[in-house]
Order: structure tokens, then C-alpha cells, then sequence
């Protein structure tokens, strides 16, 4: 016991110390975004690191009103909510076929979805784009949708059903022997069971949809059809001489996901972490 | 008889539902990946445009292997690897401290993890203004009188991809934080407890005692990071360098987009298999790592 008390404190500063050390470099670069999106260019400019001293909303107004960022806003919304409804919808019937129903080579399918989880994308995207092309849906949302939809039924799957099989079976018997047929069964005891795991995955889906950039970029190449993140990087090259306007349409992107995040956050860590833990 | 019937049929919808149930899954993942899968086999093998393509055998990947640009691309990729060490030790050494029941441990942990949520292009563009040649970066430094650690991060090409590894590194770090502190946060206390005992020191406890106990964890983590670098950081490396100066902070991501952009698509299908081909071998060791560690 030598150390003693002093030791101890000195230990504990030092690790609030790394803690907070670390934290200020993770906030950092999001309070850079806020601070310089409340300032004009020309503030910006004479001080690029300072506090915005009279902030303003010129920069935030004018990128919604002169440009198409509202429409990519929308644009975002649709996709990201239809490609999440579609997935989420067939994964929890493929995962409830297959941990309740038990079919024959429900192991390959399961270990298939896991495999298909680290496919990366960008092997699939020429041939998936020449399929768009023939059928006329280049710069149209449902080349996106349905494509992303599908890229994110593996991890829905493997989700769902690694949650399914933590329900216990004999609730499921319970309802099958009073004469439920599955669907009932998936409908009146597995559903209301899946609430939260349910709503932890169409977080994660929504987040890997709406941060999608290469997919966005190459399917949707008119102005009016962009998602907001592809369409910021439009305005990065288009207004490199104004910073801060730049930077209001990054903190207009990424605020819906603040918010969540801070209403949330339990349900992000979870989901964003459920291919690893246990 | 009757009888006989009824148990049939009940047991013949048994077995067919969850079929039925699994087929809209299937026909998903046959659209979004085996279709796309097996045409960028076969596209490999083919010059032109998709209007009149021409066979041209393995003239795709002989051309890419020659082609410098596309060596410097997989180099780049080779050197973001040394990404994944760093943030598996910072990362466990964060996760050691918090798992102390450290006051705050929450709150520190919510705040290390936000910059994985965030769209990684949003965040890129506000390290394009930071990083640039007058950027607040060096702005910072010169006004420090540390002038002399000022440098051009992007447009310097043996500094771009360091850049980029940096972005990479500031993004997935919360990631690799979380994940091990879950996996410090679900061991039994009763072996710390013994190591406390028998007075072992904190770092001895962490070294000797816990670290061992999370392996399969690090092990795994390991391996989605190997597969992160490797195939997944195209947002990253086209809102911060674009892959330049010239291709000096290119990755395969960025060749194939680059090459598909120009029309080349044979040359972009055939570089999406070289990448398929070790993005497979590294879905094998994962699924390897998982069964092993039992978490499949």
C-alpha cells in the first residue's frame, strides 16, 4: 500500500486526463463544422479557429434557399425509409423461417448472410449500375432503393435472428398447440417481443443508408436527384472558396443523425456493435 | 383414417412455411449480390463497352498489373493497414481505463463513439478545410511559432494517405473502444477479483488477466478492421485527396471508380474480382474466427 491515496489520485487524473484528451479530439472536428457554419466567409477568412463572435445564419439560409439541399434532404428520407421498410420486412420473415421453422439448410442460409455482410460493394457496383441503365432507372431513387435494400438484408437477417433465438421456444409452442398458424404467431407473440431489437436495427440501416456515398454518386447524377451526401460533395468542389457554406449543408446533413443519436444512443451502440459481441 | 390425414397435412405445413417465409430473403440477396457477383466474373474477361463487348481473356488484369497507378492504389491500401494496430491499442487502452468503473465512464463512452455514426464524407470535408495547404491546421501551427510541423497533409504525396489513415482512425476509433469495453464489462469479476488478491498491479491485472480473457474479441475485431482498410474507406479517400496528388493516395475502391468512370469497365471489373478475391479470404478467416470464438 504504498502508493496510498496519493497514487490513487494521481492514477485516476491521469485517466480522466487520456479520457478527456480524447473526447476533445473526437468533438473537435463537429464543433469546427457548428462554429463555422455561424460564420460569414469573410469572418471566417480573419479567423478560421476562432469563436464565431457574431454568429450568424446567413451561410444556413442561403443553402437552403438557393440550393437543391432541401430536395436532397427529402431525397435522403425517401430512400433511406423505403430501403429500410423493405429490408426489415424481409429479413424478419427469412429469420423467423429460419429459426422457427427449422427448414432444411437453414445453417447455410444463416452462415451465407454472414458471409455476404463484408461483401464490399464496390465489387457489385459496375454490373449493378449496367443493369440500372437498361432499365432506365439511372438517376431515378429506386435504382438506390432497391439496391440498398438488398445489400442490407444480410445483416437484418443475421440480426433478427440471432435476437429470435434468444426467445424462448416453449412461447412460440405454447400458441402453435392452441392452433396459431406462423404467421399469427410471428404477429401476436414474436412481434411484440422484437420492439426494441427491431427498432436498434432500422437504426443501423437508416445510418449506413443515409452515409452512403459511392452507390449515391454513381446511380444519381442529375442535381434534382442526389441524396444530401452525395450532394455535398458536389458543393465541396462548386464552393471551395466558401467554406462555411460548405460546412452549413455538412451540419444540415448530419444533424438528423445528431439528434437521434442523443435521443438514442443506447440502441446505436448496440446495433452498430451486434456483428461482434455476443 | 380422418385422423391420419389431419396429422399429415399439419406436418406437411410444417415443413413447407418457412420456405415460403425465406424466399423473398433469398430472391433479395440473389438480386443485390450473386447476380452482380457472377456478371463481374464474366465482365472481367471483356473490353469495350457493354453495347459490343469484345473477349479479351485475362488482358484486363495483365493491364492492371502493369499499370503503376494501380500498384500504387493496392500499396495504399497495404499501408492504411497499419491503421488497424493503432486502433486496437489506443482503443484497448481506453476500454481498460473505462472499465474501472471510472465516474463518467458513460458519458466519456457516448462522446468517443459519436464520430462512428456520423456520415464519413460530412465529416471528410471538414478535414479537407482543416487539413489544406493554409488550412486551420497549419494556421494553428504557425500562429504556435511551430511553423516548421507545418506541411502540406493532402497535396503532399507521400503525406495524402498518412491523411487519410488519420480521418480513418478518428472515425472507427469509438468503434474498437465500445466493442472491447462491452467484451471487459461481460467477464466474470471472479478472476480480477483472485489476480487482486494475490496483489497484482493494474497493469499486470490488465496484461496478464483481462486482455487474455477478451482475445477471441480482438481477434475478430481485428479482422472486420483488416476488412474495413481494405474495402470499405472510398468515402474517406474521395472527399479528402480524391486520391491525389496524381494517384499518390489512391485505393482499389477509388482505381475501380476511377476506371469505371472513364469507360473502362472491363479494367474496373477486373480489379472488383482481385479485391473480391481477398475480401473472400478474409470472409473466411472471419467466419473461422467467429466459430471459434463461438459467437455465430
Amino acid at each position: 500500500m504504498r502508493a496510498g491515496a496519493g497514487g490513487r489520485v494521481v492514477g485516476l487524473m491521469a485517466r480522466h486526463a487520456l479520457l478527456i484528451v480524447v473526447c476533445l479530439a473526437a468533438l473537435y472536428p463537429i464543433w469546427f463544422i457548428v462554429s463555422t457554419a455561424l460564420k460569414t466567409n469573410a469572418d471566417y477568412q480573419a479567423d478560421p479557429t476562432g469563436l464565431p463572435t457574431h454568429p450568424t445564419l446567413g451561410s444556413l439560409r442561403s443553402i437552403v434557399a438557393d440550393q437543391p439541399l432541401p430536395r436532397w434532404m427529402w431525397n435522403s428520407f425517401l430512400v433511406t425509409v423505403s430501403s429500410v421498410a423493405v429490408s426489415t420486412l424481409v429479413a424478419l420473415l427469412a429469420a423467423y423461417g429460419a429459426v422457427f421453422g427449422r427448414f432444411r439448410g437453414h445453417r447455410i442460409f444463416l452462415s451465407t448472410s454472414v458471409a455476404l455482410m463484408v461483401v464490399p460493394p464496390v465489387t457489385l457496383l459496375v454490373p449493378m449500375f449496367v443493369l440500372m441503365v437498361d432499365t432506365g432507372w439511372v438517376n431515378h431513387l429506386q435504382s438506390v432503393i432497391v439496391f440498398y435494400s438488398g445489400l442490407l438484408v444480410p445483416f437484418a437477417v443475421f440480426f433478427l435472428s440471432r435476437f429470435f433465438e434468444t426467445v424462448p421456444a416453449e412461447l412460440i409452442e405454447a400458441a402453435a398447440v392452441e392452433g396459431a398458424g406462423p404467421f399469427t404467431v410471428l404477429r401476436r407473440v414474436v412481434m411484440p417481443l422484437s420492439g426494441a431489437a427491431a427498432f436498434t436495427l432500422v437504426i443501423v440501416q437508416s445510418i449506413w443508408v443515409w452515409n452512403e456515398l459511392l452507390i449515391a454518386l454513381v446511380f444519381l447524377q442529375n442535381e434534382n436527384s442526389r441524396t444530401v451526401i452525395a450532394g455535398l460533395t458536389q458543393f465541396q468542389g462548386r464552393y471551395s472558396t466558401n467554406q462555411p457554406l460548405v460546412l452549413a449543408g455538412a451540419l444540415i446533413s448530419i444533424a438528423p443523425i445528431v439528434l437521434l443519436y442523443l435521443a438514442g444512443q443506447r440502441f446505436f451502440v448496440r446495433g452498430l456493435t451486434a456483428g461482434i459481441g455476443k | 383414417m380422418t385422423h391420419g390425414s389431419t396429422r399429415r397435412r399439419r406436418h406437411r405445413r410444417r415443413v413447407l412455411w418457412p420456405y415460403f417465409y425465406v424466399l423473398p430473403a433469398i430472391g433479395a440477396m440473389a438480386f443485390a449480390f450473386v447476380y452482380p457477383l457472377v456478371q463481374v466474373v464474366r465482365d472481367s474477361f471483356y473490353a469495350g463497352n457493354f453495347a459490343a463487348p469484345t473477349w479479351v481473356g485475362l488482358d484486363n488484369y495483365r493491364g492492371v498489373i502493369d499499370d503503376p497507378a494501380f500498384r500504387q492504389s493496392l500499396l495504399n491500401n497495404l499501408k492504411l493497414l497499419l491503421v488497424v494496430p493503432v486502433m486496437l491499442g489506443l482503443g484497448l487502452v481506453i476500454a481498460l481505463v473505462l472499465n474501472d468503473r471510472i465516474r463518467g465512464g458513460r458519458q466519456y463512452q457516448a462522446i468517443i463513439f459519436l464520430p462512428y455514426v456520423l456520415p464519413a464524407a460530412a465529416i471528410g470535408i471538414a478535414f479537407s478545410f482543416l487539413l489544406q495547404q493554409n488550412g486551420v491546421l497549419n494556421t494553428a501551427l504557425r500562429q504556435a511559432h511551430l511553423g516548421v510541423l507545418a506541411q502540406d497533409w493532402l497535396g503532399n504525396s507521400h503525406l495524402a494517405i498518412g491523411s487519410v489513415g488519420g480521418l480513418v482512425i478518428w472515425q472507427q476509433l469509438g468503434f474498437a473502444v465500445v466493442v472491447l469495453t462491452a467484451a471487459l464489462l461481460a467477464l466474470p469479476p471472479e478472476t480480477a477479483e483472485a489476480a487482486r488478491v494475490d496483489g497484482a498491479g493494474w497493469w499486470a491485472l490488465q496484461l496478464r488477466v483481462l486482455v487474455p480473457q477478451i482475445r477471441p474479441i480482438i481477434e475478430l475485431l481485428t479482422v472486420i478492421q483488416v476488412i474495413t482498410v481494405l474495402t470499405w474507406v472510398f468515402s474517406y479517400v474521395y472527399v479528402l485527396t480524391s486520391g491525389g496528388p496524381g494517384y499518390a493516395s489512391s485505393v482499389m475502391e477509388l482505381y475501380i471508380w476511377r476506371s469505371f468512370s472513364n469507360g473502362a469497365n472491363g479494367t474496373a471489373a477486373s480489379v472488383a474480382v482481385m479485391l473480391l478475391g481477398m475480401a473472400s479470404v478474409l470472409i473466411g478467416v472471419s467466419l473461422w474466427v467467429r466459430r471459434r470464438a463461438d459467437i455465430v
